[in-house]
């Protein structure tokens, strides 16, 4: 039984599904960032597993990139959930909406 | 074969993980669930021979992502339930699949269409590490450096938007004290 690329893709799939429901279901702002970290995820071992069975570094160096990517967004949502929070004491994703559109 | 079985282990385990965060009503365990999926996940990338990747995706998510939501996670009331809306769960479940389904059709067009050169080609004879960083600081310098910018930024923005006020602190001020900042922060 041979690992090839494509259970990398199917389980990279199986990943972002999981984390898509994430972002579609949770009302609660703190799992919603989760959600992205699992879709990041998920997206790099498709990377990984792309640049190992072609023999080529670029994959893994996008990887890096949506690493650091991933964690200025966490630095930068944190500090603003704080914020909100202070304001509103409440990280219910239907108390943002603020602007009646 | 030991390879088929570190696979099958490591993709079953990195699914329930995510599943449990996803599914989850507690803050506490969505992020001890998320932190174990993340090593689970750096498993894959030892699997796959990029040792530098994995190791970077321990330190980075469990080390530093994972400890700034633990502590974020000081600052707010986790235990009080947010209220769940529950939607229409076929089409959630629906539309995420399908646009999973989408991100793959995305990796595998180039594949299918042989559209695929090899633009940096693995170096015979030296491990990972040193293979990532002859192409990270040669073809990849100017976007490494605007990471290195990008993350200062974000460190600058986090400091700044969570550590306003951090000096007054509640309980070490008597009730008068209290109503005043009250009061100054309903003028603001």
């Amino acid at each position: 039984m041979e690992i090839g690329l494509n259970h990398y893709l199917v389980l990279s799939t199986i990943l972002f599904a999981i984390g898509l429901v994430g972002v579609m279901r949770r009302k609660n702002l703190l799992l919603l960032f989760f959600a992205t970290e699992i879709l990041l995820n998920a997206v790099n071992v498709a990377f990984a597993a792309i640049s190992h069975y072609y023999g080529d570094l670029t994959g893994q160096m996008f990887a890096f990139f949506v690493i650091a990517i991933a964690a200025s967004e966490v630095a930068v949502g944190l500090g603003l959930l704080i914020v909100w929070y202070k304001r509103h004491s409440s990280i219910d994703l239907d108390a943002l909406t603020t602007m009646k559109g | 074969m030991f390879e088929a079985v570190a696979f099958y282990l490591f993709a079953f385990l990195t699914i329930t993980m995510f599943f449990i965060t996803v599914t989850t009503s507690q803050a506490l365990y969505a992020l001890s669930a998320l932190a174990a999926g993340m090593i689970f996940i750096s498993a894959f990338f030892f699997i796959l021979g990029a040792d530098f990747l994995g190791a970077v995706q321990i330190i980075v998510y469990t080390g530093a992502v994972m400890a700034l939501y633990a502590f974020g996670m000081m600052f707010f009331d986790t235990t009080r339930e947010v209220k769940e809306k529950q939607g229409n769960k076929y089409i959630i479940v629906g539309l995420s699949t399908l646009a999973a389904v989408l991100v793959v059709v995305i990796f595998a067009a180039p594949m299918v269409s042989e559209n695929i050169v090899a633009l940096y080609p693995a170096i015979e004879g030296v491990g990972n590490t040193q293979e990532v960083g002859l192409v990270l600081f040669t073809k990849y310098l100017v976007p490494f450096e605007v990471a290195a910018i990008m993350l200062l930024v974000a460190m600058v923005a986090g400091i700044v938007l969570a550590g306003k006020k951090m000096d007054l602190s509640i309980t070490l001020m008597n009730d008068a004290e209290i109503e005043e900042q009250k009061n100054k922060k309903v003028l603001s």
